[in-house]
């Protein structure tokens, strides 16, 4: 299983802030699980058009061309804005 | 080192005092204090409120005043960073870093902050009286950070 997180803005699109996927086949890295998500359709699409979206992986930042292993964390969010 | 992230508000003096107590090898004390503004890009703040991954949150800032530490002399440190509901005025991000001498302080506050607003993963929405709105990244953020790669 991939436990996937989404934050802010992009949370509110796609209306969840988590969800449990089995890690599907032929997914091995980020850039291909994201292709997946955005495939459903929907609100889903919101994931593919948002401006300099950023990712996590097990809480690291990491670029679309992360590997990814069952049992992995791995977060969707727009640019943070603290401070 | 002290790395926070809370809903409650912080003291800029107790934790001043807190970094220096017990020793007196410091020399320096360089603090940062953000606040909420009242308005941002012309439009009043009424409130904002401040979201964040739990856990990449502290691992982060934590990373960020080892970074610190690896390029500057910094004796010790202190991050706290709030979340949840704030208002105009209000307290949001203190950084305090002590040192021996000044430029190392004043050097690795600049850089904790230039790198907390690019890296760790806070956002903020606004509520104006147009309604609530994600705040956008600003690319001065960026510049910021990029300016302490050598």
């Amino acid at each position: 299983m991939l436990k996937i997180l989404y934050f802010a803005g992009l949370r509110e699109a796609l209306d969840r802030s988590s969800e449990q996927l089995a890690m599907p086949s032929g997914i091995g890295n980020l850039g291909q699980l994201h292709a997946h998500l955005v495939a459903r359709g929907g609100v889903w699409e919101a994931l593919g058009k948002t401006k300099n979206l950023r990712a996590a992986v097990n809480q690291e930042m990491a670029a679309m061309d992360a590997p990814l292993k069952d049992g992995d964390e791995v977060a969707f969010f727009p640019p943070v804005t603290g401070g | 080192m002290k790395v926070s992230v809370q809903s409650g508000d912080f003291d800029l003096g107790a934790e001043c005092a807190a970094i220096g107590r017990g020793r007196t090898d410091i020399g320096a004390l360089a603090s940062f204090v953000g606040l909420v503004r009242d308005a941002s890009d012309g439009a009043g703040i009424s409130r904002m409120t401040l979201e964040h991954y739990p856990g990449m949150t502290e691992k982060s800032l934590a990373e960020i005043v080892e970074q610190a530490r690896g390029r500057w002399d910094v004796l010790d440190a202190t991050v706290i960073h709030r979340i949840g509901e704030l208002k105009p005025g209000d307290n949001i991000v203190l950084v305090v870093v002590a040192s021996a001498h000044r430029g190392d302080a004043f050097a690795a506050c600049e850089f904790i902050m230039d790198f907390l607003k690019t890296r760790a993963p806070f956002w903020k929405k606004e509520e104006t009286s147009e309604g609530g709105r994600w705040v956008d990244a600003r690319e001065s953020d960026d510049v910021a950070a990029e300016k302490w790669k050598d």
